[in-house]
């Protein structure tokens, strides 16, 4: 090893006097100088050599990494104890009496600069795009050149965008460019349509030229626009996500309490008890089959289900049976359920947040037409919108759903008729509990999974269905998303806290005037 | 139209073993607690009287509660909110009474106003440095708010389970609110660190134990406005209307006055219960409008028995003292306890303690009144006066 090491060193140095002959090696030379102006002058030298090499020594440099021997002037980057020569990069001896290379403000001014333009030309897209955007907010003439090279070699249509955009505001800060380069300029900025756009555009209502002012007091109104349309929009989506979240709450209640009748105050628990499944099939997955990670939640929605459906079968079967045409006395008793859950959980699993994992497809965001939008957040959408339509289809669609209606609707008629009513009353409640139980599963992405879980939904789920009506389904989708999006409007006016309580105070105030809510059934059985 | 009832009548054998016994407490007690050394075995701490203060506090929400809920069919899952605003309607005054004595040693403003860079008192703290206006608050602020909710809710004949989830979001509603800080009442803290009532330290033994009389004479006084109420003409129109509402209606009664002014006079009573809770235990914060809290008081009534009036207090300082045990001995039990009270409770004693007893020896007397001659219920005069009307 150590012998090779000699050869390197002694092939090294026949080959240094040869590599001086390129113009990037005089800069190096110029780099160990004791003047910060012929420091300066080498980096932009490097900067503009494009040599791929200049970057990491540039890098060393703006980290104070960089030495010189005062002897033959010969670079060197320190990287922890380990020392290379900074022209080839090869491991050099530990070398006595080195000196760093000096920076001062105008120097590091140039080292930003430079490690932008080198950035520009980054085999990384990310890395580029990034540079690009740093020369758009720094707006230095001198790059100009370099940003010009890179355009012309750039294939990534969304850098290439990126790039254009830069020079457009370069070309807008130089102060010599002709009045068509600007007029252009300022059209490939309107294009970006954001705050530092609209900055850019602002700044040039002292521009000399009249018709660059004109085109760009245009570009700022139709800015406005646009991010006005998009904060429109992104609160239209947040408020569909919290209505999602609302809705997967409230629909399990739909059933029992809609359908049924039951004031349920242990819903929440079965919300919780189907998050705390997903926290165990995640373990249970971490421990025994890693590869089966991105499939957690989909392993975790039946059993959810089965978990929530089976504990609210239970519940029906003990307690909530014997107290059919009381529904205060079953309030009571829920809410007593509901304790002892909270409490099992506890004791079980500790009073603190458990760590759910998201899998990959949950994680990450989108961009649509301006508007940022989380995977996790999307997926909650369609899975509560899945959830819904699954549940209409049940109810309409299949034998069981006629029984539970024909239940609901005249209980006495539907036993004549031979259905068991006892048994469709638990299978309907163990429906509604496991719905639950599912939306535990999609809460457990965006909620702390605690045994408190479930009481911050439970009052926000009752209104929901009171709001929509009791008995309507379409009414409960109809309230949960008009809920959120409201909501979502109110927050920048009135602040998070005072948004809700304003939407509690109109629901309150809502139900004086239609004590049946949105959707009202009609007919006699209404007043039973 | 009201029958005039003596007022001694219209106590039955349950009030007056209910008065003897508070009479009895409100003179042991204080005796106990001033005269015994304080190393004799037959002491009361100081701090138990408190306690015991807070258990009729809490007895006289149980019974406000009873009213609307025993005699309305009102199942409020918000009276903790009534409770809360007299508690905070006290606390103001209690605040105003720290005066300069602060930490930051601000001549009006409390400490919390001072941290939060308030320049000046908000306008609903005016007056609250004054002792009756406060007491009047005490009582107008939960009336108040009892008597819009309870008229808007009852005049559109939200009833049942629609009207317990629309209490419960008010107290829940209420609840954010006051746990902001932009309220100008203590946000998450609350109001704590009292000093001084009347110009009395609040902490002395001489003002706690004055304290536990004066919630024992609340407690008895309430007893008496309810079952004054209760027994009264209005009193059955009230039963009538939890009975059968559409029925009352269509007979020409206006259901909504009878609920509203019920639920009205419930208020004002948890709003005192509240304000007499709050030098006894020294503070009071936003987590007292927690449904929670709200739902608890309603467990009391009905383990106590709903529709007795002294069930419901009976029930508040039963459940409130086991729960001092048990928090005490096994923190972990008590939730389980609580929730098996209510699933219990509901299934094997809908009647609750006292209505089980009452429907017990009331079998009792029926067995003997089968081989008596036959003996009208109800006092004749009240019969006869019954007629008049």
């Amino acid at each position: 090893m150590i012998r090779l090491l000699v050869y390197l060193l002694l092939a090294l140095a026949f080959a240094g006097p040869v590599r001086a002959q390129s113009p990037a090696d005089a800069a190096y030379t110029r780099l160990a100088s004791d003047s910060y102006a012929e420091i300066e002058a080498s980096i932009v030298g490097l900067a503009a050599s494009g040599d791929p090499r200049t970057a990491p020594v540039i890098q060393a440099l703006a980290e104070g990494r960089l030495f010189y021997r005062p002897a033959d002037k010969a670079l060197f980057v320190k990287q922890g104890d380990a020392v290379t020569d900074a022209r080839t990069g090869v491991p050099a001896p530990a070398t006595e009496g080195l000196k760093p290379v000096r920076a001062n403000n105008k120097v590091r001014r140039a080292l930003d600069s430079a490690l932008g333009t080198l950035n520009l030309l980054a085999p990384d897209p990310g890395k580029r795009r990034e540079a690009a955007e740093a020369v758009f907010k720094a707006r230095d003439a001198t790059v100009l050149p370099a940003l010009e090279a890179a355009l012309s070699r750039e294939t990534d249509a969304g850098v290439k965008r990126t790039l254009q955009e830069a020079r457009a505001a370069v070309v807008l800060a130089k102060p010599g460019s002709t009045e068509a380069d600007r007029l252009a300029a300022v059209a490939t900025i309107q294009g970006r349509a954001d705050g530092d756009a609209m900055g850019i555009l602002r700044a040039l209502s002292a521009d000399p030229s009249a018709a660059v002012q004109a085109a760009a007091a245009k570009g700022v109104a139709a800015i406005e626009t646009r991010l006005a349309l998009i904060a429109g929009a992104s609160n239209v989506w947040y408020g569909i996500s919290l209505g999602s979240v609302l809705l997967l709450a409230a629909i399990g209640l739909a059933i029992t309490f809609g359908v049924m009748g039951i004031i349920n105050m242990a819903h929440g628990e079965m919300v919780m008890l189907g998050a705390y499944t997903t926290f165990l099939v995640q373990e249970a997955i971490r421990a025994h089959a890693p590869g089966l990670f991105e499939f957690s939640l989909a392993i975790a929605i039946p059993a959810a289900f089965l978990v929530g459906g089976g504990v609210g079968v239970g519940i029906e079967r003990l307690v909530i049976r014997h107290l059919y045409g009381r529904p205060l006395e079953t309030l009571l008793a829920t809410f007593g359920i509901s304790l002892i859950l909270q409490q099992t959980v506890r004791s079980i699993f500790g009073p603190t947040n458990r760590e759910v994992g998201a899998p990959q497809f949950m994680t990450g965001a989108f961009d649509l037409f301006g508007l940022s939008i989380t995977w996790g957040r999307f997926w909650i959408v369609v899975f509560a919108l899945a959830v819904f339509f699954g549940l209409m289809f049940v109810l309409r669609r299949t034998s069981f759903g006629l029984k539970t209606r024909a239940v609901t609707q005249n209980r006495r008629m539907a036993a004549a008729m031979g259905i068991r009513t006892p048994w469709v009353d638990a299978l309907t409640f163990g429906l509604g509990s496991g719905i639950a139980g599912i939306a535990g599963v999609a809460l457990s992405q965006i909620d702390n999974v605690s045994p408190n879980l479930g009481q911050g939904y439970i009052i926000d789920s009752f209104l929901v269905v009171v709001f929509g009506g009791v008995g309507s389904l379409w009414g409960t989708l109809v309230a949960a998303l008009s809920i959120g999006v409201a909501n979502k409007f109110l927050e920048p006016y009135a602040g998070a806290v005072l948004a809700k309580i304003l939407l509690l105070v109109f629901i309150i105030l809502f139900i004086q005037k239609r004590p049946r809510g949105l959707f009202a059934l009609k007919g006699r059985s209404v007043e039973a | 139209m009201a029958p005039r009832t003596p007022l001694l009548a219209m106590i039955d054998t349950k009030g007056w073993i209910f008065l003897g016994v508070l009479l009895a407490v409100c003179l042991i007690v204080p005796l106990f607690n001033l005269a015994v050394p304080p190393g004799s075995p037959l002491h009361v701490p100081t701090y138990v009287v408190s306690l015991l203060g807070k258990y009729l506090c809490y007895a006289l929400l149980a019974l406000s509660l009873d009213l609307v809920w025993g005699y309305g069919g009102i199942l409020s899952l918000g009276h903790g909110a009534f409770f809360g605003l007299g508690g905070y309607a006290m606390g103001m005054y209690l605040m105003r009474q720290i005066g300069p004595r602060g930490v930051y040693g601000h001549p009006v403003l409390p400490d919390f106003m001072v941290f939060l860079n308030y320049k000046e008192l908000p306008w609903y703290w005016l007056g609250f440095d004054f002792f009756p206006f406060a007491a009047l608050m005490v009582l107008l602020v939960p009336g108040l708010l009892g008597f819009l909710f309870g008229w808007l809710a009852f005049r559109s004949r939200v009833t049942g389970v629609y009207l317990s989830i629309i209490t419960q979001a008010m107290t829940y509603a209420l609840m954010l609110a006051f746990f902001r800080n932009d309220m100008g009442l203590g946000g998450n803290n609350g109001l704590t660190d009292f000093k001084d009532i009347l110009d009395f330290n609040v902490q002395a033994q001489g003002v706690r134990v004055t304290l536990f009389v004066l919630t024992a004479v609340a407690l008895a006084l309430g007893y008496l406005i309810a079952r004054f109420m209760t027994v009264s003409a209005y009193g059955k129109i009230l039963v009538a209307i939890r009975d059968a509402e559409p029925r009352t209606r269509f007979l020409g009664y206006r259901p909504h006055h009878y609920k509203a002014l019920a639920f009205t006079v419930s208020a004002m009573m948890a709003g005192v219960a509240g304000a007499l809770y709050v030098p006894q235990v020294g503070i009071i914060n936003p987590s007292e409008f927690t449904p929670t809290n709200s739902i608890e008081a309603v467990i009391w009534v009905a383990v106590g028995g709903r529709g007795t009036l002294v069930g419901a207090a009976l029930g508040a300082v039963l459940i409130n003292y086991a729960k001092t045990l048990l928090t005490g001995a096994m923190p972990e039990a008590w939730l389980f306890a609580l929730g098996a009270l209510f699933v219990l409770v509901t299934l094997f004693l809908p009647q609750g303690i006292v209505g089980t007893l009452i429907a017990r020896l009331g079998d009792r007397k029926a067995r003997i009144a089968a081989r008596l001659p036959p003996e009208p219920d109800i006092p004749p005069r009240l019969l006869e006066e019954g007629r008049g009307s």
